[in-house]
């Protein structure tokens, strides 16, 4: 005789529909489970991509919640919907032609002017930013800590999707790290020497051996070389 | 005297010579500023209409953060910033159940009570004691008019002084050695965000300002004000009749001046130039 285990079995709404699913998967799985096929929405199913933005309810709360769907588990009572994409404009610039002044990110976005400080985009963000604050320090020119507020951003999408000013933070914030990167952050030396050694043809010759050796050749240089201590 | 600092968004861009320069008299008299860690726009202008509660937040969620540092007061130098910042507290704290309501919809933030006071620094100053200020470059010779504008005295509930008939900044002025003369547009309206849409209104209203103060033998504006800076001072560019370009400067900038805080002094970001009038009268080094 073979024991069973019992999954124990939750009840989700899907756009509305009443579905038995197992306890344990997460909200992704979960839709799949119930016969949703992901076509877009869905990507690196870890946690990084940001592709797979959601929102939801449960019942007998107020509150109106968003998550990453492969990242969050779907519970009993959770009222799920098809993952939104969330349609944003993006400036069109030339990081090489700007210049970093005070203004530059509310020229390029003159929505983030609108901004009421509501904070609703920072309670949207699945990844715990302050995200209020890093349009608040785009819209004072404060670079630095747009971009450092703004580091983890997975441009799912959900504050864009919640904010009542219409406005595109993760844009926003990328924008503030490719400044902070250019102008900001000190340059590092070694990687433009390196970068000029290429180009000077220092490293052509080890290249040329390195794609012309035959397999056996490549595997023993490949035991016998050089470790990093 | 230790009191928390709220910057705004212009003091950190176009007036960053209101800020440095303020910086550096409030080290030398005493008054220690604690920048706030964490602030936000204050809303840019008070919003009128009675039931816009979104609108609302933006101040009042700064005067959460000051409560968070463990004040119950907190200075500002902009004029707009001291405005809305102020008169949504009082509209907060007259009606609780705009407040509680505003507190429901902030739920990730402590309550605000109703607790903090914000004082312009012109008013932390004059707390001070003008007489106690140690001016080593008096500010002889060169003759000044105050501009208030609207938004340090109106409405009369936040005024930081008597709304008619400001003293404040001439005192101050007076006490830096300045000559300090009267004209009639001191209160007058600079035209304010017209300037965006209409700059003709603020064009005219620039003109009759800086042509009185002239008439009275002003040889330059002081103000408190990064928008009225910009009207009365880059709008001379665009004046339709004659007028004799007019210094305008914060009044943060001649304290700068007679304190002999000259390293703080940066004169880059005006149009009309007022570095020429004060070579002239001797007061820079
Ligand atoms: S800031 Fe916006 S786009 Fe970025 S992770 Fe948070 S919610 Fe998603
Ligand atoms: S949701 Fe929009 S308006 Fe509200 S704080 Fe965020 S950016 Fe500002
Ligand atoms: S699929 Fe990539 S974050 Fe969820």
């Amino acid at each position: 005789m073979t024991d069973t285990i019992k999954t124990r079995m939750i009840k989700v709404y899907i756009m509305g529909k009443e579905y038995d699913v197992p306890e344990g998967l997460t909200i992704m799985k979960a839709m799949e489970y119930a016969g949703y096929r992901f076509i877009r929405g869905a990507g690196c199913r870890a946690g990084f991509c940001g592709a797979c933005g959601t929102i939801f309810r449960k019942k007998d709360e107020y509150k109106f919640k968003t998550a990453l769907a492969c990242q969050t588990p779907a519970e009993d009572g959770m009222y799920l919907t098809e993952l939104p994409f969330v349609p944003a404009n993006k400036a069109e610039y030339e990081l090489e032609e700007l210049a970093s002044g005070p203004n530059i990110i509310v020229s390029l976005y003159p929505e983030i002017a609108r901004c009421v400080s509501c904070n609703t985009c920072t309670k949207a963000c699945p990844q715990d930013l302050q995200v209020m604050d890093y349009i608040q320090a785009s819209l004072r020119g404060d670079i630095e800590q747009a971009a450092e507020l703004s580091f983890d951003c997975l441009q799912c999408g959900l504050c864009a999707a919640r904010c009542p000013a219409d406005i595109v933070h993760y844009h926003v914030g990328q924008l503030a790290r490719r400044l902070y990167g250019k102008f900001i952050l000190p340059k590092s030396l070694h990687l433009k020497e390196r970068n000029d050694e290429i180009e000077a043809g220092v490293f052509d010759q080890e290249m040329e051996n390195l794609t012309t050796m035959d397999l056996d050749q490549l595997k023993k240089s490949y035991i016998e070389r050089d470790i990093e201590k | 005297m230790k009191i928390p600092y709220y910057p705004g968004c212009t003091l950190k861009t176009t007036a960053k010579p209101f800020e440095d320069t303020t910086k550096a008299v409030s080290e030398a008299v005493g008054i220690e500023l604690i920048e706030m860690p964490r602030w936000n726009c204050c809303g840019t202008v008070y919003s009128l209409a009675s039931d816009d509660l979104m609108h609302q937040l933006a101040p009042i969620r700064n005067l959460i953060r000051v409560q968070d540092m463990g004040y119950d007061r907190v200075t500002t130098l902009c004029s707009m910033c001291y405005n809305t910042l102020e008169q949504a507290n009082q509209l907060v704290k007259s009606d609780p159940e705009k407040l509680e309501k505003m507190n429901s919809f902030m739920d990730q933030e402590e309550d605000y009570t109703g607790g903090v006071t914000v004082v312009h620094y012109l008013t932390v100053l004059k707390e001070m004691g003008f007489d106690s200020l140690p001016v080593k470059n008096p500010l002889k010779g060169l003759t000044v008019v105050p501009y208030y504008g609207c938004l340090l005295l109106r409405p009369e509930e936040i005024s930081i002084d008597n709304p008619e008939r400001p003293t404040v900044m001439a005192e101050l002025l007076t006490s830096l050695g300045a000559t300090v003369v009267d004209y009639p547009y001191k209160l007058e309206c600079c035209g304010s965000y017209h300037t965006v849409n209409h700059k003709e209104v603020v064009c005219e209203k620039t003109y009759h300002i800086l042509s009185s103060a002239r008439k009275r033998g002003a040889e330059a504006v002081v103000l408190s004000c990064p928008l009225c800076e910009f009207n009365l001072d880059f709008r001379q560019k665009d004046l339709e009749q004659e007028l004799a370009p007019m210094p305008i400067l914060y009044f943060s900038q001649l304290l700068a001046i007679s304190l002999g805080l000259f390293d703080a002094l940066e004169f880059d970001q005006h149009y009309v130039d007022p570095k020429p009038l004060l070579k002239e009268k001797g007061l820079l080094r």
